[in-house]
């Protein structure tokens, strides 16, 4: 008996562990990066670490503002949803409400592979494709630029966006529509002045989810932006927050301040994570209320 | 009257182009990375390790890179995830503790991957002497699809009847016997979604990677692997295109991760129906 109930303490011991484990990851991470990002913040100064107009970290006389690669962000990430939100909303109502079922699961599949293909490969064909014709349409010196990858960064969003709005259209009560039709509104009008306001939560979910993936994008972005720490300007080569960490990071010397301001970077980067998160989970948590 | 007919067929016009422009894209990328990448899949790229001797690139060893580090990181994030599941479901009373644990592993799923790349660097590769290796690659990994299992497995074990585990008791058995016989065998399926799931983000992933496991093309064994620094198929791709502008490696690459995307998308629907027609019996 004795040894029968040991076994059940170690048994759930074992499981609460794994559980809190998880917690420790997280708590690990936010430790990790707040520790080893603020020695730089330190030492340049907050202000002109966070509005610094310049990123000159080789130069003789180096200086570390990394204003230019939040506004890049920021901007890049503002690109990619004003193009990839309509269109991802508008797949979405279709599948939802007027696409055959046929039709519908092939293209629901269609769109479960875009978001399965690695970001390296979206990098690659935006190389290769997206770069040279941006360089020829808009006669440029070089294509690689922020309007690059803010194009590739819509492509990336997509599949989320349509994903997250698609749930939130089929959870919208079949009531409402018939409300709608019986009362004399076409189709269109029911689908886009009932279903979609009523899905409002969901969709702006969505939109949040899809700026935390633009934002948090590193390899592919690093591929098509021409990674030059330049203010932002649409067609000129840029910088982002995931870009700037990842491309001084092979070569920075251990413990120089140049390694250490990436890991500021980092830290930046992982507060609009955060803030993103938060503002995910309030939509989420709102949309489950409006559905219950 | 007029104007809700537009309306109408203005909204229907955006739906129209909205929906080719995404079936477009799909195809175009699907089409373009084959045709650009299968002709350049031939036996000695797939067979050999680059060579500056005779000036051949091979990718046999990035390969067998990608498959350590997906054992690795499975047998590192099953028993994690599974376990935190089971606790949520079975074990759990605090109402608190399950929030943290929820909100933690919402948290872990939106962290973007090059801040796992850096704190896995960090962590694994500084703090705790494992330097740049596959091995440090697969614990970053293992926690950043900590959630995934996590969910894949909470959601099968939902569906697991409560009637089950009742009855299971009144037959006099224990928790652990119950969660071992009964609970556990139900959840099988969300355990290998999970998998599927896990392998196709591992496929995908390379900013988490460059600097956890680098970018070597040594041919290794299992063990040795484990400890030495390597390039996944992925950071192969980066590599080749970024760095070496060999192009037509880089689109073999492409052409292959495709076509497994493809067949671990396949795999995860498959399993679906399968358990699903299975539970519904």
């Amino acid at each position: 008996m004795k040894q029968r109930q040991s076994i059940e303490h170690i048994a759930q011991g074992v499981f609460l562990c794994a559980g809190l484990i998880t917690v420790g990851c997280v708590l690990l991470i936010t430790v990790y990066l707040v520790l080893s990002g603020l020695p730089a913040i330190a030492q340049i100064g907050l202000v002109p670490f966070l509005f610094g107009r310049t990123w000159a970290s080789t130069a003789a006389d180096p200086s570390y503002g990394i204003l230019p690669f939040i506004l890049t962000s920021v901007y890049g990430t503002a690109g990619a949803i004003v193009i990839g939100v309509p269109v991802g909303f508008f797949t979405a109502v279709y599948l939802s409400k007027c696409a055959p079922k046929r039709i519908r699961s092939v293209l629901e599949a269609a769109v479960s592979l875009l978001a399965g293909i690695p970001s390296v490969v979206y990098g690659l064909v935006g190389m290769m494709v997206l770069v040279p014709f941006i360089r020829q349409a808009f006669r440029l010196p070089d294509g690689a630029s922020l309007f690059a990858a803010m194009i590739v960064l819509a492509i990336m969003i997509l599949p989320s966006i349509v994903k997250v709005s698609l749930n939130a259209l089929d959870a919208v009560p079949r009531e409402y529509e018939d409300a709608s039709l019986a009362l004399g509104a076409t189709e269109t009008e029911t689908w886009f002045r009932v279903s979609a306001p009523a899905a409002k939560s969901g969709i702006a979910a969505a939109v949040v989810l899809g700026v935390g993936r633009a934002i948090g994008e590193a390899m592919a972005v690093m591929m098509v932006a021409g990674n030059a720490p330049n203010m932002p300007s649409i067609f000129q080569s840029v910088r982002f927050l995931t870009t700037a960490v990842a491309s001084e990071m092979s070569y920075a010397a251990d413990g120089s301040l140049q390694k250490q301001a990436l890991y500021s970077i980092a830290l930046v980067l992982y507060l609009f994570i955060m803030l993103i998160n938060a503002a995910l989970n309030f939509f989420l948590k709102r949309d489950k209320e409006a559905n219950t | 009257m007029t104007s809700r007919k537009l309306y109408d067929f203005i909204m229907r016009l955006f739906m129209f182009l909205s929906v080719a422009l995404t079936c477009g894209l799909v195809l175009f990328l699907i089409g373009y990375v084959l045709y650009k990448g299968l002709p350049n899949i031939t036996w000695k790229l797939l067979s050999t390790s680059p060579s500056y001797l005779a000036g051949t690139i091979g990718i046999l060893p990035d390969i067998l890179n990608t498959l350590y580090i997906v054992l690795a990181t499975l047998v590192f994030v099953l028993p994690l995830g599974v376990g935190a599941a089971v606790y949520l479901t079975e074990y759990a009373q605090n109402k608190r503790l399950v929030d943290a644990i929820e909100y933690a592993a919402e948290t872990l799923s939106g962290i973007p991957s090059i801040i796992y790349g850096l704190t896995g660097m960090l962590i694994f590769c500084s703090f705790l002497g494992m330097r740049t290796s596959l091995l440090a690659g697969a614990m970053t990994l293992a926690i950043m699809n900590l959630p995934t299992v996590m969910r894949t497995t909470q959601e099968s074990l939902k569906t697991v009847p409560q009637a089950y585990r009742e009855g299971a008791f009144g037959l006099g058995a224990g928790k652990w016997r119950v969660i071992r016989t009964v609970v556990l065998p139900g959840c099988v399926d969300g355990v290998i979604t999970g998998c599927i799931l896990c392998v196709g983000r591992i496929l995908g992933e390379s900013a988490a990677l460059l600097f956890t496991a680098g970018f070597a093309h040594a041919l290794n064994g299992l063990f040795k692997g484990l400890t030495s620094a390597g390039a996944t198929l992925t950071v192969a791709l980066y590599v080749y295109a970024k760095e070496n502008g060999e192009f037509e490696i880089a689109f073999a690459i492409a052409a292959i991760l495709m076509v497994l995307t493809t067949c671990i998308h396949l795999a995860a629907t498959a399993v679906g129906r399968y358990f699903q027609k299975r539970r519904s019996i």
